[in-house]
Formats: C-alpha cells, structure tokens, sequence
C-alpha cells in the first residue's frame, strides 16, 4: 500500500509540489532559458517560413505556377513535420538548425496554403477596379491582391505558428540539448514529474500567449477585414 | 469624330463543358458614341449589357469587330476609361481618401498635387468630414460617392458605370440619381465626361442619358437607339419624360415576352 501510494505519488505529483517545481525553475533562470531558447527557434524558423508568402500569392495567383508546383505541394504536406525528424537528425545533426528545420516544416505549409486560397478569392473586381485606375501587373499584385488576401494570410500564420510550436517540442524532444522539450524529456529521465508537468503548462501557456497575439495584431493591424468575417 | 466607336463587336462565350454550345451575348453591335455624351445601354438582365461594359473597359475582348476610342484600339485596362461598379469595388483596408489617392498614385501625381485633387473630388461628391473612414463604416450611397469620386480623380476620357445605384436602397437611388442629373446640369463643357451607364432602370436612363440604346436579350443586339431631348434638370413628371418611359417600357416589355 505505501509502495503504491509513493508511486502514484511519482507519476503524478500534487498541485503543490508542481507548485513548488515551478518556482525554482523560475527562481534559477533555467525556465526562461529554455524557453528562451524554444522561442528563438521557433522565431528563426518563423522568418524562413514567411517565404510561403510571395510563393502562394506567385500560386495563387498565375495558373502556370499552381500546375508546376501543386503536386508537389499536395504530397509534402500531408507528411507530418515530426517524420522529418530521423532524415532531418542525419541531415542538420543535433541542434537548432534541426529543430529549425522542423518547425519551418510546420509553419510553412499552413501559411502557403491559406495565401493561395486568399489570393484565389480576391475580389475580381477589385483587380478590375485597380486595373482601370492605372494599375500594371506589380501594382495590382503589391497593393490589392497582397492586401486583399492578407486576413487568410494572417490566419494561415496563427495556424503555422500553432503547429510549429507543437513540432518544436517534439523536435527537442530527441534532437536538442536546451528548450522545453528538452527539458521535459531530461525530466522524464530524472523521473522528475512535477518538472514534466511545469514544462507541459508552460507549453500551452506560451501557446495561447503567442495565438491571441497574433489575435490582437491583426484587429490592430487589419481592423477593416473584422467587418468581412462577421 | 465620335469619341468611341463600337464596329461589328460580336461576343461568343465558350459552353461551360465542352459539350454545351457556345453562346452568343452579342451579336454585330455597331455604334458611336460622341464625345461627352452621355449615353444609356438599358436592356433586360442577361442582354449583354454588362458585356459590352467590360470590352469598353478592356476587361475582356470582343470575339469579332472592335472598339476604338479617339481612334485607338481598346486594349488593355486604363485610367482613361475608369469605371463605376455595381458593388463599389471600394480597397477595404484603404480610408476614403486612400481610395480615391489610389489613381492618382498610379498615374504617379506628386504628392501636393493629390491632395488638391481629393479635396475637390470629395467636396464634389459631397463627403466632407468622412475622409478618413473606412468603406464599411459607410453607408451604400456613400460608398458610391467614394467610387464614382474615384474614378473621376484621374481624369479619365470615359466614364463607365455598371448599374452603379442598382444596389442601393430605393430612396438613396433616387437621390444619387438627381444629384447625378443635376452635378450634369450644372458641370461645364470642358469637365464633362463622355459617359456610357449600363442600367435596368428606365428612369435612370432617362434622367440622365443624352441617347438611350435598347438591347435585346438573347442575342443581344441593338434593338433601337432613342434620343432623350428634354432640358435638364429633368423632371419626371414631364410629359414628354412620361411619353418616352411608356415608349422604353413597351421596347423592354417586348423582350421580356420573348425570352419567356
């Protein structure tokens, strides 16, 4: 009955020693500086990603491009970013470009595909009123089509950075040596639970955080398309 | 010479499948219309009408004949041919005044001289105050104000309007339209345009128009073209005005009886 008792114990430990575990991650540093580390990479890749923009607007928008790379497309994307992880190990080894790669590969599509779909359902007459005003091909793609997709593109970036997030985790989990995940599975190996869990919170909550930022950005940024979703 | 000239303008649209037929929209218009004239295309929906609008503008390309205006074949889109739409086409994420700077940006004006251009284009359309709002925290007729102001910020040589008050509630339609018929009263020889409006409304046509051209539908060709010679302001309780509306009705109520 005791050895039961302490085990459960173990596996999942009460509030307040979680509570506790929390504080002396905080109170050392080392909780910010994985997290530190997990949002940097996250960041790195974010900004690769971003070049799913101008190739899903060159998609969406010139029929000759969607045919050359759509297949292409339609085959990666379903892979999921964690089945990179083992060729991605023996291309980048173990470390940030990995883990990068990885969380690109969750950002990037998200992104792509939700730029093609709102450049595909730009108003025509939008580009016909911009035509008709003295707009050449650059123009009209700068300052309407761009624009114009750019709340699905918003969405697409707040999906991306979702995944990316869930991909990054699970990329530390075997091929880092700092970040969240690390420090979950080096937890795990410690049998420290209650560090487990504050990992675990601390992913969600960093999560949310970084989903209603985006949120708040784009109400701020775009606060015409709130009028076109409701 | 005629400012546009339409010769022989035939329009097929390929079937949706293969197996459809081709259809016909327009079938061997020919017609000029003179420089600032104001003219009507009015014809029941599916006439072609609006057609004949885009291959004014450039939008898309007759299948026979051509267009030409001040001699020069219709090509591509351009700010000398501007258009008023239907359903405003207003760049949501743009302010009013944004919207209507955006030709004159194109048509690169330095930046003193478009704002000159902007306040005398929203004085014009009556929308003092309402410079920096955005289209969907304006009202319908208000929105059209913005488009139609727009559209003549860049001078252009034609102005054409699909069915611009069509969406709008029956009384804002009825006071664009006499702002639309007195803003013609009153403007000068050398700022009128030459204007081409697409509409089912007989009224309108009449309101505003120097000559009316009836389509009919299915093909759609040129069924008769009457000259509206009233003064204006025009009022629509003038005999003459009351004559000429039974006359279009019956012409549109023909067609009507035969497409059914």
């Amino acid at each position: 009955m005791w050895v039961l008792d302490e085990t459960t114990r173990m596996l999942l430990p009460a509030p307040t020693v979680v509570a506790i575990a929390a504080w002396d991650l905080v109170a050392t540093g080392e909780l910010f500086r994985h997290l530190f580390d997990s949002l940097s990479r996250e960041f790195v890749a974010f900004s690769w990603a971003l070049t799913a923009i101008p190739l899903g607007i060159a998609m969406g928008w010139w029929k000759s491009v969607h045919e050359q790379l759509d297949s292409l497309v339609e085959i990666l994307r379903p892979i999921p970013p964690l089945a990179w992880i083992p060729l991605s190990i023996l291309w980048f080894g173990i470390g940030d470009m990995q883990n990068q790669f990885i969380i690109f590969l969750g950002i990037f599509f998200p992104i792509l595909l939700n730029t093609i779909t709102g450049v595909k359902g730009v108003e025509l007459n939008l580009v016909r009123a911009a035509r008709c005003l003295g707009a050449g091909e650059g123009a009209v793609l700068r300052r309407v089509v761009l624009h114009a997709a750019l709340p699905q593109i918003v969405t697409g970036i707040r999906i991306g950075l979702g995944v990316g997030w869930m991909a990054l985790v699970a990329a530390e989990l075997v091929g880092a040596s700092s970040g969240l995940g690390f420090m979950i599975n080096d937890a795990r190996t410690l049998l420290r639970t209650d560090i487990v869990i504050v990992g675990m919170i601390t992913i969600g909550l960093v999560g949310l955080v970084l989903d209603l930022l985006i949120r708040e950005l784009s109400h701020r940024m775009l606060p015409w398309s709130r009028s076109l979703h409701h | 010479m005629s400012e546009v000239n339409i010769r022989n303008v035939t329009k097929i649209y390929p079937g949706h499948s293969p197996k459809d037929a081709p259809v016909l929209a327009l079938d061997d218009i020919s017609v000029n219309i003179a420089d600032k004239e104001f003219c009507s295309i009015i014809g029941h929906s599916g006439c072609g009408k609006t057609t004949l609008l885009n291959m004014l503008a450039g939008f898309e390309q007759p299948t026979a004949g051509n267009i030409t205006v001040h001699g020069e074949t219709v090509g591509r889109p351009s700010w000398s041919r501007a258009m008023v739409f239907q359903d405003y086409a207003l760049f949501p994420w743009l302010t009013v005044e944004q919207n209507i700077s955006f030709g004159l940006e194109m048509k690169q004006i330095p930046k003193e001289k478009r704002q000159s251009v902007i306040d005398k284009q929203i004085r014009l359309v009556g929308l003092a105050g309402f410079e920096k709002r955005y289209p969907h925290q304006l009202s319908g007729g208000m929105k059209q104000r913005v488009s139609i102001a727009r559209a003549l910020s860049v001078d252009p040589e034609v102005l054409l309007m699909d069915e611009p008050f069509a969406a709008l509630d029956a009384q804002n339609r009825a006071i664009m339209q006499q702002e639309m018929g007195r803003l013609l009263a009153q403007a000068d020889a050398d700022v009128r345009k030459t204007m081409v409006l697409v509409t089912h409304s007989i009224e309108e046509a009449i309101l505003l128009s120097d000559r009316i051209i009836v389509l009919s539908s299915r093909p759609g060709r040129i069924k008769e073209i009457l000259m509206v010679d009233l003064p204006r302001p025009r009022n629509e309780d003038d005999p003459n005005f009351i004559a000429l509306r039974h006359h279009l009705r019956e012409l549109i109520n023909e067609e009507v009886g035969a497409v059914e």
